[in-house]
């Protein structure tokens, strides 16, 4: 990846039996609609995915030339990265409902 | 292409000095926009689908990058990339070229409706910062979003999107680029999601309008703000040189008429036009019936043309380039060299391939390219099938005014139909054209005869006379002329049984001053004859006479001796004449 992780999500060891999630968030600066979607993003995690999850968050600010090569159009954007298949889901996530099923963590328990 | 500004009428209203125009360089798009588009601003396209919003686009872009030293981005929502590159690659356009040489930036915004889930509050600032990222790698002063509005389908949120839009166009004024947006044009209004309320100084609306079965594009200025702008509908045409729009209204007549006179082609034809053929930058319509030799008129004018040293374009509208150069070369006019030579383009276009209009544009085009001195339209009659006759003579009315603006002679020949009255047809057509000449065919007895006649010739003095003239293969022929005893002109076998009449005639003549000369021989051999036999006479009554005189003398001398003797002998008296033998001697006794 050529994206710098800012490395603000759990990392915590996944759980052997599960699959590893890995979800890219796209922000621009420190935006409340940005933060607000940082915060709502974790909070699903560590509810759902116990730690099995990583989150990477890039900053196109910082890295312009990614919103074209990750096709990015709206802020902030989240990206299922794995498992497959990719899932992409844009808002500042505040619609729990919407999210989990946005993102397929609904079927986890 | 320039802007003919100076053929143009002057303005009625000044141009605001403060709007500044980006040139797209698209054939005549910047006439009838008065420069350009809107410099720093942007401009919206709207059309219905094909209708070559993305074709205007992107050429603006390109020409844009090449002409103008001003690098683009295509910001493109509908197709990727590749398939733009390869479409464009079709027109000429090496867009990966332009790419390379970073001219241009092609970035896709891949939105697929449904794909995107949406939860809360968002902005698009992920497309500021590609759309930012893109104009400054390439230092871009052109922008094109084609077409923004997919963005409707693939994002739920309408009331964001509109706030989004509008904070969008602002940004490329205040980042001070010119943008062309498209968007697809909605049956009722302008655009289907009323894109025109964001950008409010220009719209430019494309139509594809299929009339007679024939597709006609059409591009219409809606609104240029604070401009002068054409208002009409102008037809268009998009082919492998990219988009040209035919300027058509903007030209006026403010035109230049030579007063260089060019021939004709046929020397005698010339000769019914005070001797020096017509003016260069004039028009001239040849009209007839079906065979009356209207395009051997029309091959002698391109001959003479190619002789003085200039070219010529033919647009055929009938015949196959090939079958006009046969059958020209049947009256002994070779256009083969010509065309080899690069003088004479003979230009095949089918009248039912596209409308009137399409036409036209791809006429303007023409000429454009090959930059002709004269050109020949090939029957015109033959739009009758694509046109009404209003049309045709709009159309007509446009081309003749375009082409005298470039001081390009022009050669119209029109198909009369049998039993039409020929004059009558063709008068639409007429009052466009400064020279009119009329070919017919005449019946006269037992065949039929080619006559012309000059019906008008504007700016000069001109025969009135109806001419026979023939086609063989020395091409065409104008006869002398022969009036009838009843003032009628007598023409082909008419002509030669005249012309036997008169030849017998001076037979005739010829016969009897001979005979008569042959009289006068005889008659002067029989007075030479009288006088010969007269002087014979003479000169026998003169021998005659001489001779008795001469006995005469030698009788008398011998009597004066006897009567010497005797009156020696007698003594008698010396001048005493005594009788002698004859009548004098018998008076004397």
């Amino acid at each position: 990846m050529t994206a710098e992780s800012t490395g603000a999500g759990s990392t915590r060891a996944a759980a052997p039996s599960d699959e590893h999630w890995v979800l890219r968030l796209y922000v621009a600066g420190q935006s409340p609609k940005s933060l607000a979607a940082f915060d709502n993003l974790t909070a699903l995690c560590e509810d759902r995915l116990q730690g099995r999850h990583t989150i990477e968050v890039i900053d196109l600010l910082k890295h312009p030339r990614l919103a074209k090569d990750d096709q990015i159009l709206a802020i902030p954007t989240v990206v299922r990265k794995l498992p497959p298949p990719v899932r992409r889901m844009i808002g500042d996530l505040s619609d729990t409902k919407r999210v989990l099923v946005g993102l397929g963590l609904h079927r986890l328990t | 292409m320039s802007i003919d500004s100076d053929k143009r009428p002057p303005r009625k209203r000044p141009r605001p000095p403060a709007l500044r125009k980006a040139p797209t360089g698209i054939t005549g798009l910047d006439e009838i926009t008065g420069g350009g588009l809107p410099k720093g601003r942007p401009a919206l396209v709207c059309g219905g689908p094909g209708s070559g919003k993305t074709m205007l686009a992107m050429e603006f872009l390109v020409r844009g990058a090449t002409q103008f030293d001003e690098p683009g981005v295509f910001m493109a929502f509908e197709e990727h990339a590749e398939g733009l590159a390869e479409n464009f690659a079709s027109l000429g356009y090496d867009l990966n070229a332009l790419v390379k040489h970073k001219r241009l930036v092609v970035d896709f915004v891949r939105v697929e409706p449904g794909e995107l889930e949406e939860s809360g509050e968002y902005d698009l600032d992920g497309l500021f910062i590609r759309l930012e990222d893109s104009i400054d790698s390439i230092g871009a002063k052109r922008v094109v979003l084609d077409t923004i509005e997919v963005l409707f389908s693939g994002l739920e949120n309408t009331a964001i999107l509109r706030v989004e839009l509008r904070r969008l166009f602002q940004w490329l004024k205040d980042k001070g680029v010119t943008a062309v947006i498209t968007a697809e044009r909605e049956e009722d209004g302008l655009t289907r999601y009323g894109l025109e309320e964001y950008v409010a100084d220009c719209v430019i609306l494309l139509d594809n309008r299929v009339e007679r079965q024939m597709a006609t594009r059409r591009l219409r200025i809606v609104k240029y703000r604070g401009s002068a702008h054409g208002t009409n509908e102008y037809p268009f045409l998009i082919d492998e040189g990219g988009m040209s729009i035919m300027p058509l209204t903007s030209l006026g007549m403010s035109y230049k008429a030579s007063t260089k006179r060019i021939s004709t082609g046929v020397p005698r034809l010339d000769a019914m036009m005070g001797g020096r053929g017509f003016y260069r930058g004039s028009s001239m319509l040849v009209s007839g019936t079906a065979g009356t030799g209207k395009t051997s008129f029309a091959a002698h004018f391109a001959q003479a043309a190619i002789e003085r040293g200039e070219r010529c374009l033919w647009f055929a509208f009938e015949e196959s380039p090939d079958q006009i150069i046969r059958n020209m070369r049947s009256i002994g006019i070779d256009l083969a060299p010509a065309v080899k030579g690069g003088r004479l383009r003979l230009e095949a276009m089918p009248p039912t391939a596209f409308g009137l209009e399409m036409h036209l544009v791809a006429m303007h085009k023409a000429v454009n390219e090959f930059g002709p001195d004269s050109v020949i339209l090939d029957p015109i009659s033959n739009f009758s099938s694509v046109g009404s006759d209003l049309e045709i003579k709009t159309m007509l009315m446009r081309l003749v005014g375009f082409l005298k603006s470039r001081q390009i002679t022009s050669l119209f020949t029109y198909l009369v139909m049998g039993g039409t009255s020929e004059e009558a047809t063709t008068t639409a057509v007429s009052s466009l054209v400064d020279t009119w000449l009329l070919v017919q065919d005449v019946d006269s007895g037992a065949e039929r005869n080619r006559v012309l006649q000059l019906l008008k010739s504007r700016g000069m003095a001109h025969s009135n006379q109806t001419r026979e003239f023939v086609i063989s293969d020395r091409g065409v022929e104008l006869r002398d002329v022969y009036v009838g005893t009843s003032g009628e002109l007598l023409t082909g076998s008419a002509l030669m049984v005249q012309r036997a009449r008169e030849e017998a005639q001076v037979i005739v003549q010829t016969q009897e001053a001979d005979s008569l000369k042959r009289e006068l021989e005889l008659m002067r051999q029989a007075v030479e004859a009288k006088v010969l036999e007269l002087r014979a006479t003479f000169e026998i009554e003169q021998a005659k006479a001489l001779r008795a005189i001469a006995q005469g003398a030698a009788r008398s001398t011998a009597r004066i001796g006897d009567r010497s003797d005797m009156s020696l002998h007698r003594q008698a008296d010396a001048a005493g004449t005594g009788p002698t033998t004859g009548p004098e001697s018998g008076g004397a006794s």
